[in-house]
């Protein structure tokens, strides 16, 4: 069993984050990589990109959005309880150097994966400025530390509650607009990262997003996660899960999360009726 | 057929007149319905008139057909006798897993090929595969305990990568032999290809479950969990963990596509998907079991070998209306063995050989709706005697909202591409010396399918015997590098 250590609810309970003790993996991981979790005996196999590592506690932290039956149960999980299994770290780590200036974005659940990307980009000496994305500030998480990873962050709701009234990819357009930037970082759900792609597409800034497929193994035995980029097949868990922007078949990718969506609801469904 | 006299007291002679004891199977048409095994099993009389088939040959070419030498003729009379717990003993000084065995080796290429009885004319050879089974089950039903003395602790420690059928021989060998051996898993539970790869109704999962807890009763640690490669790699495990030697068993699991258009679309698995969420994660039981498989009326199997066999089966019990294995060759060229091909026909697969896809087809939603194929025809055979398909022109559409596709695999290179001085074969297989298993990195042994790219259980299982003999000398100080 891998124990939770801290478990905190934020965005009204709708968003969970757990510390889970899995030291081996914490002693590995690198920012960008996921881990694979198994709730109990029955459970599926979940990836789920790691928010933070903390090496000396020998733990590391998931940030996860409950939408279906897994996230349900893995949110009925309290402190000093565990999850069956947690494999990991896997894909490939976040290629991280001094580009110079980069923009991380970042949209619900996303932005828990891209802290520690963004850490890692200002660490090495990059002029970084960030921004998140929310439905309204109730939202919005991770603002104070991306804050202390950012030389600047910006903020855009969809009903203005809190920072810019509008989407993300206005703000970041006023962004290129007005300075060079040399690399994007868009880490959210696949419509912000392809918006976010065809925007920076134009103004020719190399833009990553982190791709988070279905996927059984998670060592590219099941090719069930397999993307298209630039027109070649890629296994998102060992050729990923960051991949260029402007090379992704979005559509494809939106496609293929949808593949279980009749038997998801389904699970869920007969998960409420035990419940009643 | 039954006899008037007991096995045990026929002459050599009445022997030779027994006719082949055919194994008792459910019937195709309740058994396409369900996960249960398709073989019930020798009752003990089958197993004595099969086994007294065997005419003890002075220099039995079965036990040279075996990859692991199992006495042959030595456990057949045996049973023949009603000395059941000394049959086991026998087939466990050859083999850990002959209740997996007996049930996937293709023995009509190995021992049975070469069985003197099954020469002869209109006869067939003595049922060695089936009475492996019969003898194994016997045994985990009576809970019958390998007695075998293990040596005194050697004190050298040895981890091995994959608990699939190589990884199990070397483990359980070297417990043997009193090292202390620790198996490392990826997947949650141990087993590998046993485990994910070959469906329940071939092989009860419960006997795999079985044999990995006979392995742990050798002293063998299993950790799962582990991805060699990525958790922890190579060098750590000799620098930092202090194993002595490793042995690394990982299987090719990488799955091959068609590279063909619209392969992307929902509804199109590799066969590795496909059989990983039914068997591991047991989608077939969903929603009791929360991984979800799409079930497929209509359903394209691309490919006839053991795992294209499997899959069609599996969809036929998923509730499929049609199930077709689509071929480019023909049904003699197929790689599966006869018995898989005649199962998946009997429960109601059916075939078209000499197609090859050309598209995938999807509707607006991106699932897909059917495959475009092209016939082909057998051209002159090559060099080597086989005949090459060859393109008619002439396209058919096949109807299927289902496509596996069970064209092989390759060696997954996570292991091997984090691992250094490790030297590969131009296929990404790992160089291991034929008859020791050594590679070229000292201390590392490979063995099984990451050697000798997609093969068998019983091949895998016979490497893992030659390297857990190696390392055993090596570490005794009675080999060199």
């Amino acid at each position: 069993m891998y124990k939770i250590v801290k478990r905190e609810e934020l965005a009204h309970g709708t968003i969970i984050l757990n510390e889970i003790e899995a030291p081996q993996i914490a002693k590995k991981a690198k920012p960008g990589q996921f881990v694979i979790l198994v709730v109990n005996e029955t459970g599926e196999r979940i990836p789920l990109t790691m928010a933070e590592v903390d090496k000396e506690r020998g733990t590391i932290t998931i940030i996860y959005m409950i939408v279906g039956k897994s996230t349900k149960l893995f949110s009925t999980l309290q402190v000093g309880d565990g999850y069956k299994d947690v494999v990991g770290p896997l894909g490939e780590p976040t290629h991280i150097e001094n580009f110079g200036t980069v923009v991380c974005v970042g949209g619900g659940t996303g932005t828990a994966v891209l802290h520690p990307i963004t850490r890692g980009m200002h660490e090495a000496g990059n002029k970084v400025i960030s921004i998140i994305g929310s439905r309204t500030k109730d939202y919005l998480i991770m603002e104070e530390q991306m804050a202390k990873v950012s030389d600047e962050v910006r903020i855009c709701t969809d009903d203005g509650s809190k920072g810019r009234h509008g989407f993300v990819t206005e703000e970041l357009e006023e962004i290129l607009k007005a300075q060079k930037v040399d690399l994007v970082v868009a880490i959210g759900p696949v419509p912000m990262m392809k918006f976010v792609s065809l925007l920076t597409k134009k103004y020719d800034t190399p833009t990553m997003v982190s791709l988070n497929p279905i996927m059984i193994d998670g060592t590219g035995m099941c090719g069930g996660c397999r993307v298209t980029i630039g027109g070649k097949t890629k296994f998102a868990c060992v050729d990923g899960p960051e991949f260029d922007g402007h090379q992704v078949d979005y559509d494809g990718l939106m496609r293929r999360l949808q593949a279980y969506t009749v038997e998801e609801q389904h699970s869920e469904d007969c998960m409420f009726e035990k419940e009643a | 057929m039954t006899f008037e006299i007991e096995a045990k007291e026929m002459t050599k002679k009445e022997r030779r007149q027994i006719p082949k004891q055919q194994m008792p199977e459910q019937d195709a048409h309740i058994r396409n319905k369900d996960f249960s095994e398709v073989t019930l099993g020798y009752s003990l009389r089958d197993a004595q008139y099969e086994a007294a088939r065997c005419i003890q040959c002075k220099d039995p070419a079965c036990v040279k057909g075996c990859p692991v030498g199992i006495d042959i003729p030595g456990f057949l009379e045996m049973i023949v006798n009603e000395d059941r717990a000394g049959a086991i003993h026998r087939v466990w000084e050859s083999t850990a897993l002959p209740a997996v065995c007996g049930r996937v080796c293709p023995q009509e290429i190995q021992c049975e090929e070469v069985c003197v009885v099954g020469l002869k004319k209109g006869k067939e050879p003595v049922g060695i595969g089936n009475l492996e089974m019969y003898i194994a089950d016997w045994a985990r039903k009576n809970e019958v305990v390998n007695d075998i003395k293990i040596a005194p602790s050697t004190g050298k420690k040895i981890a091995v990568v994959g608990s699939g059928p190589a990884g199990i021989t070397v483990a359980g060998d070297l417990a043997i032999k009193g090292h202390e051996v620790t198996i490392y898993e990826a997947f949650h539970k141990a087993g590998g290809v046993l485990l994910y790869g070959i469906p329940e109704f071939r092989l009860a999962k419960d006997i795999v479950d079985y044999e990995i807890e006979q392995l742990k009763a050798l002293g063998v640690k299993i950790v799962c969990n582990t991805v060699v490669g990525r958790t922890v790699d190579v060098d750590e495990l000799i620098e930092e963990y202090g194993y002595n030697a490793v042995f690394i068993g990982v299987g090719a699991g990488l799955p091959n596509f068609l590279n063909i258009k619209g392969e992307d679309l929902n509804g199109v698995f590799s066969a590795n998907e496909y059989l990983t969420r039914a068997n591991l994660m047991k989608a077939f039981d969903f929603p009791n079991y929360d991984t979800p498989i799409i079930p497929g009326k209509n359903v394209a199997i691309l490919g006839a070998g053991n795992v294209a066999m499997d899959s069609a089966r599996t969809a036929v019990r998923l509730g499929a209306k049609k199930v077709t294995i689509v071929y480019r060759r023909t049904r003699e060229q197929s790689p599966s063995r006869d018995i898989e091909i005649h199962h998946a026909d009997e429960e109601g697969v059916e075939f078209k050989f000499l197609t090859s896809p050309l598209e995938f087809i999807g509707d607006a939603s991106g699932k897909l709706v059917g495959i475009n194929c092209e016939k082909m025809v057998l051209g002159e055979p090559d060099e080597g005697g086989r005949s090459r398909p060859i393109a008619t022109g002439e396209h058919e559409y096949i109807d299927c909202d289902l496509a596996i596709i069970a064209i092989g695999t390759s060696a997954n290179p996570l292991l091997t591409k984090t691992t250094k001085n490790l030297e590969l074969n131009q296929w990404g297989n790992i160089e291991a010396d034929k008859k020791t298993g050594k590679t070229t990195k000292k201390g590392v042994w490979a063995g099984g399918d990451i050697t000798l790219g997609q093969a068998t259980v019983i091949l895998a299982m016979g490497m893992g015997r030659d390297s857990a003999n190696s390392i055993d000398a090596y570490l005794k100080g009675e080999e060199e590098w």
